[in-house]
């Protein structure tokens, strides 16, 4: 599955679009990470926790995106776009779509 | 008077650590800056038709926090407006971090440049009192690595 956020490939064609695939996910961080995370409040600096936690929900937005785009019978996901919101105190939703073609 | 104290330390103790962190984290952003300067980040969507690159999708992402001496500062701003240098810093290390992990990732896959990149900011610890804290920044763009020589 080539996935791209550019909308067209040089030297291959789409053949068909399938229309928007997406995938989300929404991660709360566990306690631990939260003491962490209020002590880096006072320091300041990088918050390795959430970074992760959040490339963790990321990856399984990607992967709900790539299924999604596999059921419809696509080989290729353009245009893809991320996006994140905070929904709560100690909740953040990712958001990734794109749209399925298929490629020659 | 208790308080008082504890406010002072927190004070003095974000002071201190912070901006030892900032400068820290600057160099080493100089640093990775130069080693990567062969391999731009390029904010156009039309890729190079010859040759055909091969696409990835290549993300770097970064959560930082403000600590407690810039978080004070910021609020005094708000009384009197204007720049808010503390959080300029703040956005910009996280920016540039960002791009920087993405340019990695983009390396490790052997690619020639980064198209399309883009830039997303959310901001993670909101409803804690009314202040920003802390705020995630992704980079991604589509990776184009050049194809095996024929």
């Amino acid at each position: 599955m080539l996935i791209s956020n550019l909308e067209l490939i040089p030297g291959r064609k789409v053949i068909e679009h399938l229309g928007l695939v997406q995938g989300s996910s929404v991660r709360a961080k566990h306690v631990g990470r939260d003491i962490m995370a209020g002590l880096k409040n006072i320091f300041g600096g990088e918050l390795k926790g959430y970074t992760e936690l959040l490339q963790e929900s990321r990856e399984e937005a990607m992967q709900r995106l790539q299924r999604q785009a596999e059921a419809v019978g696509a080989n290729a996901i353009l245009n893809v776009r991320f996006s994140t919101s905070s929904v709560a105190q100690g909740a953040a939703e990712i958001y990734v779509y794109g749209t399925a073609v298929v490629l020659d | 008077m208790y308080n008082l104290i504890l406010f002072l330390v927190l004070l003095t103790l974000g002071y201190a650590v912070g901006q030892y962190a900032e400068r820290r984290h600057y160099r080493s952003i100089l640093e990775r800056e130069e080693k990567y300067s062969g391999l731009p980040a390029i904010a156009s969507k039309y890729p190079p038709q010859q040759p055909h690159y091969g696409q990835a999708l290549v993300t770097g992402s970064t959560v930082v926090s403000v600590d407690y001496f810039k978080r004070f500062l910021a609020a005094l701003r708000n009384l009197f407006g204007g720049r808010v240098t503390a959080y300029e810093s703040l956005l910009d290390r996280a920016r540039r971090e960002s791009l920087l992990r993405m340019k990695q990732q983009a390396a490790a896959l052997g690619a020639d440049m980064v198209f399309n990149v883009k830039y997303e900011t959310a901001s993670i610890s909101k409803g804690n009192g009314n202040t920003i804290g802390s705020i995630e920044v992704l980079a991604y763009g589509t990776a184009l690595i050049a194809p095996p020589a024929r």
